[in-house]
């Protein structure tokens, strides 16, 4: 068994290349928020959210000329996987509740995905050492977003939307394998088309999980 | 502005609720084994749900944008093994070649 230094710092290494691309993704949160926020809040939010879909979706409400209570709802909706996540990473925590709280709070997508070792178990320290660099790369890049701002161009003539996708498609090709999490992924995916049109953004990824539930009655 | 700063405050908080709520409540102790083969599962089911999101949707719509082709470079060069850096970044690249183009 290998010690928790040895395991945060392998989880660093594989964290680095999340940490370039959740930099990029950042830049263009603090051009955007920039005009609306001020300089300072975009950046006090990445340091205490510390979450792109929920910034991006609370960002688009206020952008959209909403009330902060529909900015946090839609904040709150797509963060709402992070319960189903939670969940799952509570038995592979142990320890006094205040050690398991510091473990839980790095959980980022990447880091959950990374950190599993594939029985429904997760790597506790290995998941803390993807999220450095990650939380760095947001921080600074929404840094260099809200200095740079508008100079930089807009965000998406360079295709910084495009980082999200490519992001979580990494992540699933290295996750979905053999035929019970293909099965899965493709539940997930489904429900995600249909549902879109139909819920609030954040709500189908949650529903998503009900082709997790679904794909484990099948035989392995 | 306070909009704002009560947005922050109240999203910070409920993102570590929600992050904390699983750990607090049932730290330590194992799930039940048909639990846990749901949990084994939700990686790929919820991944798959962000990147139909992510490169479909536009709040509650699918749209066809230029970021479809970014997604099919990424598929394609996860297919052929390239490192995630290439992955990402050739992402970003195709999709901004292709709304210069159209």
């Amino acid at each position: 068994m290998e010690g928790a230094g040895e395991r945060r710092r392998a989880g660093i290494r594989r964290g680095l290349p999340f940490g370039i691309a959740v930099f990029a993704i950042s830049i263009s949160f603090g051009v955007l928020a920039r005009p609306l926020m001020g300089p300072v809040a975009p950046i006090v939010m990445s340091i205490v959210v510390f979450s792109g879909s929920a910034q991006f979706g609370a960002l688009a409400v206020l952008l959209a000329g909403g009330s902060a209570g529909a900015a946090i709802a839609a904040g709150v909706l797509l963060n709402a996987r992070y319960l189903a996540m939670g969940i799952a990473l509570a038995p592979s925590l142990r320890g006094r509740a205040l050690s398991r709280a510091g473990f839980a709070m790095p959980l980022v997508d990447a880091s959950w995905a990374a950190a599993s070792r594939g029985d429904g178990t997760f790597d506790p320290w290995y998941l803390v050492g993807v999220s450095i660099p990650q939380y760095v790369g947001w921080v600074l890049g929404t840094v260099v977003g809200v200095v740079l701002g508008s100079r930089l161009g807009d965000p998406k003539a360079l295709g910084l939307d495009a980082l999200f996708p490519a992001f979580f498609i990494v992540l699933l090709f290295e996750e979905a394998r053999g035929r019970r999490r293909l099965v899965a992924a493709a539940g997930g995916a489904g429900i995600a088309l249909v549902l879109t049109p139909i819920l609030p953004a954040g709500l189908p990824i949650l529903a998503a999980a009900a082709a997790a539930v679904a794909a484990s009655r099948l035989r392995s | 502005m306070t909009a704002v700063w009560v947005a922050i405050a109240v999203l910070a908080l409920a993102t570590a609720g929600l992050k904390l709520a699983g750990p607090l409540a049932l730290g330590g102790r194992p799930l039940r084994p048909g639990v846990m083969s749901v949990v084994e599962l939700l990686a790929s089911a919820l991944l798959a749900a962000l990147v139909i999101v992510e490169t479909f949707g536009n709040g509650r719509a699918l749209v066809l944008d230029a970021r479809v082709l970014g997604a099919a470079f990424a598929v394609l060069a996860v297919w052929r093994r390239a490192p995630m850096i290439v992955v990402v970044i050739g992402a970003a690249a195709v999709t901004a070649i292709a709304r210069l183009l159209f």
